[in-house]
């Protein structure tokens, strides 16, 4: 379970979070929506302790990660996944070495073990054979599915995604949002999906939480967040641009 | 009034105080944590034998022009078979660490800064921390310990090299008699000039990783940033480096003698 109470969180003047309040329960999957520029990528941030708000709180499990020093999050961190936005992939190192990195680390797992997990998941996000490949030979969309692979190979028990499929193929877009379902349900897992694509929006989210002018601006099922009378729910889920803005 | 030199001060106290926390948090996880022996091994080889050439040329022609100009003073004076004892001493305690470490600083504290830097702007120090990773742990202890490793050695080199270079300047090229010469740089050369100059060539190690991780880490967003904190890792690391040289002289010579 994710809890948010009251974050506030600005750059300088800029208020990018203010107020945000959300509950999200243990093997739900929700999709966070919202405007380019609109906070999305610092909420999940701050969901998984990267940033530390100005004010309020997290709550992962009941437990408030808010002013945790960075060892006692590491331990918090380790029920997480999570996929950025820009992937993030550690590029000195091969696609093999990126996504067996905290197994590696771990320790836990024998080198054949940790060999045939990672041939495992790259399987599963559509990407087998790159082992030896270095991130820069790797395409946009590439990158960002041995993202996925690097967080979702350790099994954790809730998965944070930024844009998983923004600059992908509708068709392995299709497929990644296959996978998101398939992860959550098999491992029972807890998503967090941030996205532009409507299209993965109604397939993936059995809720929708919108972040609107740094606050949660409504929330409610896939069907009634794209059959909202709202202007601005409305606007936004069918990719109208308010008139008022062409005149600036 | 005030306002600018006031802002200034702030800031450099800030810094010192974040360094001083980072070294700190370093020191904790190098003596309580299991360290990685094949990023250790893979810095050593970084710092060490990748400093080679630049540590050898320094010392050979630091050895060389001080030999010379001493010999050309003393000259004056007819004590010139006491020209190698003062390239000994001066190159064992004071410019075979400082020189080595402004090298070092130049070569491998910019390389740490600037990969640090672009790990950090490129959101990879995000990603390892949400790997369970602590990046003080994973980057920074082994760039530590092996600067602190490498330095004295690449420093004991260099004095062997300066002052090889020196007494070969001295007797081919400035006719003077090698026993006289050899002997009284033994008798003026203490080991005390040794120990003090391998300590100092440890502090700057220290004082070279950590600022230059310290940069990398805190680097300001995109390319501009990076190159920013590659600049004032280098310019920070060497004045540090000359200024704490002179307390550690007066400190160490207290200590030793
Ligand atoms: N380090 C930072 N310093 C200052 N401002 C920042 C910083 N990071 C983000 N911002 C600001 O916070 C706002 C929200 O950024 P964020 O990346 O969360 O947007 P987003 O909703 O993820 O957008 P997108 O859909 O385009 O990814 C932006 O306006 C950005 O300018
Ligand atoms: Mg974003």
């Amino acid at each position: 379970m994710i809890e948010a109470r009251d974050l506030k969180k600005s750059f300088g003047a800029h208020q990018v979070l203010d107020g945000v309040t959300f509950r999200i329960e243990s093997g739900e999957s929700v999709v966070i929506i919202g405007r380019s520029g609109g906070g999305k990528s610092i909420l999940l941030k701050h969901v998984i302790g990267l940033l530390m708000p100005d004010s309020g709180q997290v709550l992962v499990d009941g437990e408030n990660i808010v002013g945790m020093n960075e060892r006692q999050l590491l331990q918090v961190r380790r029920k997480f996944g999570m996929l950025f936005q820009s992937a993030a992939l550690f590029d000195s190192m091969t696609v093999a070495e990126n996504v067996s990195f905290l197994l590696r680390r771990e320790g836990k797992l024998t080198a054949s073990e940790i060999a045939r997990r990672i041939d495992e998941t790259l399987e599963m996000v559509d990407l087998p054979g790159t082992q030896q490949k270095k991130p820069a030979e790797l395409s946009g969309g590439m990158r960002k599915r041995v993202g996925l692979a690097r967080a979702i190979i350790y099994q954790p028990q809730i998965l944070l995604y930024d844009e998983p499929t923004t600059g992908l193929d509708p068709i392995v877009s299709d497929s990644i949002d296959q996978l998101i379902l398939r992860v959550c349900e098999c491992l029972k897992v807890t998503s967090v999906v941030v996205t532009h694509d409507m299209r993965s929006t109604r397939r993936v989210g059995q809720r929708i939480l919108m972040l609107h002018d740094g606050k949660i601006y409504t929330t409610g099922a896939p069907d009634e967040i794209f059959q909202s009378r709202d202007p601005i729910v409305h606007r936004f889920v069918n990719g109208i641009s308010d008139p008022k803005e062409h005149n600036l | 009034m005030n306002a600018l030199p006031k802002r200034w001060l702030n800031d450099a106290l800030e810094n010192l105080g974040r360094i001083a926390l980072l070294l700190n948090e370093a020191l904790r996880s190098l003596f309580t944590r299991k360290l990685n022996w094949r990023d250790l091994i893979y810095q050593l080889h970084f710092i060490g034998v990748k400093s080679q050439s630049v540590v050898l040329i320094t010392g050979a022609f630091t050895g060389m022009v001080l030999c010379a100009q001493t010999y050309f003073q003393f000259h004056k004076v007819k004590m010139d078979t006491a020209t190698l004892a003062v390239v000994s001493v001066s190159m064992c305690s004071e410019l075979g660490p400082v020189l080595t470490a402004l090298m070092v600083a130049g070569r491998v504290g910019a390389a740490m800064a600037a990969e640090l830097g672009t790990m950090r702007v490129t959101e990879q120090i995000d990603a390892l921390r949400t790997l369970a990773t602590h990046p003080v742990d994973y980057l920074v202890v082994p760039r530590l310990a092996a600067t602190v490793i490498a330095l004295p050695l690449l420093t004991s080199e260099a004095i062997v090299i300066g002052i090889g270079a020196g007494y070969v300047v001295a007797v081919y090229l400035l006719g003077i008699d090698p026993p006289y010469l050899w002997s009284n740089m033994i008798k003026y050369s203490d080991a005390v000039d040794v120990v003090m100059g391998i300590t100092k060539a440890v502090i700057f190690g220290g004082i070279v990783a950590i600022i230059s991780c310290y940069k990398g880490m805190n680097c300001r967003e995109g390319a501009e940033g990076v190159g920013r904190a590659t600049t004032e890792a280098v310019v920070i690391s060497s004045i540090s480096i000359l200024i704490s040289n002179f307390f550690l002289t007066l400190f160490l010579t207290r200590l030793l003698t």
